[in-house]
């Protein structure tokens, strides 16, 4: 494993759209950090972002690895290209000449994905507990360390979308097309969801409810719940407005962790199905 | 001898187009073969194959008598297809050190194999700013960073102006001549007969020959022959045991011989019969003759 992570890395280190979207990266996640700071007003609230009690722990946990889950398409065009370009500079023929197993090939892009997983997960982690010394109004240990469940959720939603860049990259071979495979994918789940709603809507049955798990995009997608309605202001204001009994759940559904893990596996099992029939 | 590589019915097909049909061979230590063929004749195909990038359709193969996987065994050889791959972004030394990871081998020998195709100048350059050549000479570099067994070549020259031929081609046979076991894939002819002791012909797929070069076409090559009487000359060459077919040219007769003769023998015998002969050559037949008629039959 040591080498194959050795490899990758070093493929990784010497590739200029790496270098340059994980800075983009980085510096994003700085810049978010910063807002904290920014004053607003809003509802007759005057403030800044920190005083609305958004980076109070627990609650940043789950504040900021909503927010910042849109930022892995950055780390996620850095897998594609990777990938894609094996493909394009023929490299992918080299390395299995020069003694790489197509398992190995496979492992090596899993093991890279998994460790980008885990350090944007690491820097998440990090900011957050930063931004929530800072701010937070509690900082009890027990106050700050609850709800850390939201950083596995965030950890698992990168896997499953590296994995299936991943395997993107090996079915396109281009890294330009594969990105648009992607997207064209993430359009065909949001049509499946929209023929699904009606087709509930006239049928009575809950067919949505399932696709939000069982497709791999909505599942990832459904694993860190929208964090608004628990901000203090907003739920103050929804109480004023709404009946009793709607219920916001926020609560990581076990469903989705086992849609997402599922789907991971079968996105490297597929590459490497893919890779082993191809002729190179 | 120890037996490299031996490949046991190997038969690739592409649909409806058969790409390399049923061919076994061996490869053994210490020889540099020549695989030949026109362009489309399967060799890239086969080492495709035997590297591990192309799924047998059936057939196999064994890399050192059957003693390792097979991607254990491509880190005991270098290869080289087609055109130089590498990381467009990293420098050549880059480049070979990612190769060392793979092949699970120390660092130290990559300053020694940039020497060798004289690329040490340039070790720092991006592989992207490289000429063919160059490419081609760290794809050389590279299949020798683990002193290979056997150094597996398809179409090294390939696209490469006369001097980088020639660069290239030096090289080579400086790498024969320390003993490593060459397999070179070529459509060019003079390629394979200055280094290669033995010759796999390759024709749509088929293996149309496979041993030493020299034995490859059963022919003893021709006499060019003259003299002032050429009808007398005629005559006297038609009824010898070793002339088969006469040609006449401008230039003289040629005499298409079905085993070897002595030069002098024949001086002597014409002299003795009267005929004087104004030119003698005795010439065998090139290996692009002998390649043209092995592939024109069938």
């Amino acid at each position: 494993m040591k080498r194959l992570l050795d490899i990758e890395f070093h493929k990784f280190r010497y590739s200029k759209s790496s270098k340059v979207l994980t800075i983009i990266y980085l510096v994003i996640v700085v810049l978010m950090m910063l807002s904290g700071m920014i004053r607003i007003e809003l509802n007759g609230f005057n403030g800044s972002f920190s005083d609305l009690g958004i980076f109070n722990f627990p609650l940043v946990w789950h504040i900021s690895t909503y927010f910042t889950s849109f930022l892995k398409i950055f780390i996620a065009i850095v897998l594609v290209s990777l990938t894609a370009n094996e493909y394009s500079n023929r490299t992918i023929k080299q390395n299995l000449i020069d003694g790489l197993s197509k398992k190995e090939l496979i492992l090596s892009k899993f093991y890279l994905a998994l460790s980008l997983a885990i350090l944007t997960t690491v820097v998440v982690f990090i900011a957050s507990l930063i931004l929530g010394l800072i701010y937070s109004d509690f900082d009890e240990p027990s106050i700050i360390f609850s709800q850390m469940g939201y950083l596995g959720a965030f950890f698992l939603a990168h896997l499953v979308f590296f994995c299936f860049c991943l395997f993107a990259g090996i079915l396109v071979k281009r890294s330009a097309f594969a990105l648009g495979f992607v997207f064209v994918w993430y359009i065909f789940e949001g049509i499946l969801n929209i023929i699904a709603k009606i087709v509930d809507g006239l049928y009575d049955t809950s067919i949505y409810e399932w696709l939000t798990h069982i497709l791999p995009l909505n599942a990832m997608s459904n694993l860190i719940k929208q964090p608004f309605t628990k901000i203090d202001l907003v739920e103050s204001a929804l109480n004023q407005i709404t009946v009793e009994g709607i219920d916001f759940g926020y609560d990581i559904e076990w469903i989705d962790v086992a849609s997402v893990c599922i789907w991971s596996a079968l996105f490297i099992y597929m590459s490497y199905a893919l890779l082993k029939k191809r002729d190179l | 001898m120890e037996t490299i590589l031996e490949i046991n019915q190997l038969h690739k097909t592409y649909g409806a187009l058969t790409a390399v049909d049923h061919i076994s061979f061996k490869i053994k230590k210490g020889h540099v073969y020549g695989i030949l063929g026109p362009n489309g004749s399967g060799k890239s195909t086969t080492l495709g194959m035997v590297l591990n990038v192309v799924n047998p359709t059936s057939g196999d193969y064994k890399w050192f008598e059957g003693t390792t996987s097979n991607h254990d065994a491509l880190k005991r050889i270098g290869a080289i297809i087609e055109r130089p791959n590498f990381y467009p972004s990293m420098s050549a030394i880059q480049n070979l050190e990612l190769v060392c990871k793979i092949k699970n081998i120390d660092k130290s020998k990559i300053e020694e194999k940039l020497t060798i195709v004289d690329l040490l100048g340039r070790k720092h350059s991006k592989f992207s700013t490289y000429s063919l050549g160059m490419k081609q000479r760290l794809a050389i570099a590279s299949a020798l960073l683990n002193d290979p067994e056997i150094l597996i070549l398809d179409e090294p020259t390939n696209g490469l102006d006369p001097q980088g031929i020639r660069q290239i081609r030096d090289i080579i046979q400086k790498i024969a001549s320390n003993g490593t076991t060459i397999l070179l894939a070529s459509h060019l002819l003079d390629e394979v007969e200055k280094v290669c002791t033995d010759v796999i012909v390759l024709r749509l797929g088929k293996m149309l020959y496979s041993g030493p070069v020299d034995e490859m076409n059963r022919n003893h090559g021709s006499i060019f022959i003259d003299a002032s009487d050429r009808i007398a000359l005629h005559n006297f060459l038609k009824n010898k045991p070793y002339a088969g077919t006469i040609t006449t040219h401008d230039d003289g007769l040629e005499v298409k011989l079905y085993e070897d003769v002595d030069n002098a023998q024949i001086n002597k015998e014409a002299f003795e019969s009267g005929i004087i002969l104004s030119k003698l050559v005795h010439r065998k037949q090139s290996l692009e003759d002998q390649f043209i008629e092995l592939t024109n039959q069938n």
